[in-house]
């Protein structure tokens, strides 16, 4: 007897999988063609592979159609291949969700993170409690492919979607009183179980701060999202910010203030241990922690095969773009 | 007449079920490894679960005389030994992780390592001190050093606090796993010292008496 499923579609009426990704890669193309006419930007952010069984974060409504849009920037992108996504949604330091590189992704998975409010505080003229909504709605997402190096020797390469904090700035108008700008963190104890913690030496909010010089340069990027969808809950969700050439803790998670600032802010790590962690904190391999060496770094994903062990360099690799900012500046001093 | 050799089976038993109890953390990160469950830092993951386990044998071994002296566990001291030389044994393979997996074997990294980190001086010192201890935790060692093999193994005293040392000048913010076993390492540290304090006072008072 001979058993026919009814509703069976033929295989050849199946749009295979590579041919749905390439669909999606050009219409991205196309977006990003029409909205780009700079250099560098007529690049459609590609598919990454991810493992079925790995999460994906799309981000609220109206964020997606703004990602799907997203272009490439090569200009500021190394050709570096990116950590597979695995490393990057497991393996992170923020601490409001627990001290070991695993718990963010255990503990954050709850966390709300839409809506958003930001509030654009100090020496602005357009001072105000914004919808995050509000604040990325007006600008075009770009895709940077950065490598990110953290203080404690280990580094990955990600493909971050965001938008120059330049670009935002600007929106707020800055006045001539300005010459830092600083951020803050959510403080909400009953999310982040890292923050009721009576054994943390940091004290909460978590706040980092920039020279104004460095908020504006072109490569300091406010992201919202990473391997083509939005931040994941444990990489900073819904907003964060990524400077490249520091070490990972200046790359402040989930923000919801930022404020221009006649004096240089505080900020947690320099707080926390003075004489470990500057204010500035530029990947520098030859100004060392007082722990250990900031020589050479462990690229991930390594293995147990290979360490993956490779030289640090200055200012991470940015120095042709980010040395004139420190020109004259003794940087063992100012670390 | 036939000389039976008495065995004694629970004995065996309870010593081959240590034995292979002690085995199951290496057994049960190396399974971890083979299936590429450690996460996304393997490297990371298991020098910290074997450094950990290193630091756990430590106190274990140290624990024993307490426990024999509170409770009158006396049968306790015939498996001090092996729980000491799987201190030794997990500090070795906890060193060749680092070694291997960390450093890739980079003989300049190792020697910066080692010559300038605090933490890696710190335990690089309580691994050397541990292996004298090995070499003389024979029973035929043990009756030929007679009283200086108890002061040699004094020194473990000093080796705990150096391990806890390595440990604490790793924290980064959160100090609550090391406080953890800072507590228990005052606490089998200073029973000894409470146990000496009052051996002197007895002496002096049985002096004062018999004067």
């Amino acid at each position: 007897m001979l058993i026919k499923k009814p509703d069976s579609i033929p295989s050849s009426e199946i749009t295979s999988e590579s041919v749905y990704l390439q669909r999606r890669q050009f219409m991205r193309g196309v977006g990003g063609l029409m909205l780009g006419g700079m250099s560098g930007l007529a690049h459609a952010v590609p598919e990454y592979p991810i493992d079925a069984d790995l999460p994906r974060y799309p981000g609220p409504a109206w964020l997606q159609p703004q990602i799907r849009s997203s272009v490439r920037n090569n200009d500021y992108s190394t050709s570096e291949t990116p950590a597979p996504y695995f490393n990057a949604i497991t393996h992170n330091n923020f601490y409001e969700f627990g001290t070991a590189k695993k718990n963010p992704a255990q503990y954050a998975q709850e966390f709300k993170t839409d809506p958003w409010k930001v509030e654009i505080a100090g020496a602005v003229n357009k001072p105000g409690h914004y919808h995050l909504e509000d604040v990325i709605k007006p600008h075009l997402l770009e895709e940077r492919i950065y490598r990110l190096r953290c203080v404690e020797a280990w580094s990955m390469v990600i493909p971050w979607i965001g938008v120059p904090l330049a670009e935002v700035l600007k929106a707020f108008e800055p006045t001539s009183k300005a010459k830092y700008v600083a951020f803050t963190t959510l403080l909400d104890p009953e999310q982040m179980p890292g923050q009721r913690s009576y054994f943390s030496t940091i004290r909460w909010p978590y706040v980092e701060g920039l020279r104004l010089d460095e908020a504006r340069h072109p490569l300091t990027l406010l992201a919202v999202g990473v391997y083509g969808n939005a931040l994941p809950p444990q990489n900073g969700a819904p907003i964060r910010l990524v400077v490249p050439w520091k070490y990972g803790f200046k790359s402040i998670k989930s923000i919801v203030k930022i404020s221009l600032e006649e004096e240089m802010p505080p900020t947690s790590w320099n707080l926390t241990a003075p004489n470990e962690y500057g204010f500035y904190a530029n990947v520098n391999p030859k100004v060392d922690h007082p722990r250990w060496s900031q020589a050479t770094e462990r690229r991930l994903p390594s293995s147990l095969l290979d360490p993956n062990r490779i030289e640090t360099t200055l200012f991470n690799g940015y120095a042709e773009e980010v040395a004139g900012l420190y020109k004259g500046m003794d940087l063992k001093k100012w670390y | 007449m036939v000389l039976t050799a008495r065995i004694n089976w629970g004995r065996i038993i309870v010593w081959w079920s240590l034995f292979l109890s002690c085995l199951m953390p290496l057994l049960w990160i190396s399974y971890q490894a083979w299936t590429l469950n450690l996460g996304a830092d393997p490297a990371e993951e298991i020098t910290d679960f074997t450094g950990t386990w290193t630091l756990r044998f430590l106190w274990l071994t140290l624990a024993v005389t307490p426990l024999r002296k509170l409770f009158g566990w006396s049968w306790l001291i015939r498996y001090r030994r092996m729980l000491g030389l799987y201190t030794a044994f997990y500090a070795l393979i906890h060193l060749l992780c680092f070694v291997t997996f960390i450093l890739g074997w980079r003989l300049d990294l190792l020697w910066n390592e080692v010559t300038e980190r605090p933490y890696i001086i710190v335990g690089s010192l309580a691994f050397l001190l541990l292996l004298p201890l090995v070499v003389t935790s024979t029973k035929k060692m043990q009756r030929r050093l007679g009283r200086n093999w108890t002061r040699l193994h004094q020194s473990v005293y000093l080796i705990s606090l150096l391990a806890l040392l390595h440990f604490i000048w790793q924290i980064r913010s959160n100090y609550l796993e090391v406080l953890i076993y800072g507590v228990i390492l005052a606490v089998l540290l200073g029973y000894r010292l409470y146990l000496k304090l009052r051996t002197t006072h007895l002496l002096r008072m049985s002096k004062v008496h018999s004067s």
